[in-house]
């Protein structure tokens, strides 16, 4: 099915979670903060949160700034 | 013998109820490199160091994150809002960075203007109280306002960061008159943020009396950053110790300072 992360269509397998997102890009969920659907999903939820078709998920973390 | 040093009397810094040594504050943008910043960082011996909030890169060809560089357990990471033009993505910036885990400190900044990056106080203001509301502890990067410094302090915010000249110019302390006024007006911590060139300039903002100060290009765009943090540390540091030791007035006309008797025929 398809969504967008961080701002690119990606196909994801149907009936996936966050969780499982996560480790399918090979994120480690400690360095990443995940906003699904204009929401923050806390880590330890990550795994109760399924995926659906059209979903808008953001993956940030800490990067160079002043 | 008591030494010059030992009669400086300073109080450490204190912001939103944590304690740091160091009234330097540095970015960790726009360095050449990854090494070159963890060098410049510790040569600065600043404790708090910013952080911007970003998407992951999702091709993973390069990891961008700051964070196996800089050990959180060694530095304070104050998390910025930097590229928000609004004060609802500066919120969301801030609630993304907080849920990061490693504390509730932001450096808030609400841009209102792309050319000279100029801060929109009445975003950054809406955004201060949500945020205050939600118990952030707020940095608030403002212009060199009294009013609005005021109504920031009124906001709840921890500290107020108005700036010496616009971010990444280098120009120095513009209006030091403006920051003085701040500094005497407010209750909670004057860091100025932005517009330091080199190290006279932090030397000279410092004079001023504020608490801190935070900069990030003068130290990264240096021809080499690791030597300039090492003087923004000294000329902070030289600054904060003419300011407590008091400075001598300012005359019009000079005043010999050998004595003018004893003089021959």
């Amino acid at each position: 099915m398809d969504v967008v992360i961080n701002g690119e269509h990606k196909q994801v397998t149907s009936g996936a979670t966050l969780g499982e997102l996560l480790k399918e890009l090979e994120l480690d969920p400690r360095a990443v903060v995940v906003e699904h659907n204009r929401k923050i999903v806390r880590r330890a939820g990550l795994s109760d949160v399924t995926i659906a078709e059209g979903d808008t998920i953001e993956l940030v973390h800490f990067v160079g700034g002043g | 013998m008591t030494t010059a040093v030992e009669t400086i009397q300073d109080t450490p810094l204190v912001i939103g109820g944590r304690t740091f040594q160091s009234r330097l504050l540095v970015g960790t943008g726009k360095y050449p490199d990854m090494e070159t910043m963890v060098r410049a960082i510790e040569a600065s011996g600043a404790e708090v160091v910013t952080v911007a909030v970003r998407r992951v890169n999702l091709d993973r060809t390069k990891d961008s994150s700051v964070l196996h560089y800089l050990d959180p357990k060694h530095v304070f990471l104050l998390a910025n809002t930097a590229g928000c033009y609004t004060a609802a993505d500066a919120i969301r910036y801030a609630r993304l960075a907080r849920e990061a885990g490693f504390n509730d400190f932001v450096k808030l900044e609400v841009i209102g203007d792309e050319e000279t990056l100029l801060p929109d106080v009445q975003g950054l203001l809406e955004s201060a109280k949500v945020l205050v509301q939600e118990g952030f502890k707020v940095l608030a990067y403002t212009n060199e306002d009294l009013v609005t410094a005021l109504r920031l302090e009124d906001a709840g915010c921890a500290a107020v960061m108005p700036l010496a000249s616009p971010i990444g110019s280098g120009l120095g302390l513009l209006n030091p008159l403006s920051i003085r006024t701040i500094k005497r007006r407010l209750h909670v911590p004057v860091i100025v943020d932005a517009g330091v060139g080199t190290a006279s300039d932090a030397c000279v903002t410092m004079e001023q009396g504020v608490d801190g100060i935070l900069m990030n290009t003068a130290i990264a765009a240096a021809q080499d950053p690791v030597a300039m943090a090492h003087a923004m540390r000294l000329a902070t540091i030289a600054g904060r110790a003419a300011y407590l030791a008091g400075r001598m007035p300012r005359r019009e006309v000079a005043m010999p300072s050998s004595p003018t008797k004893g003089m021959l025929d």
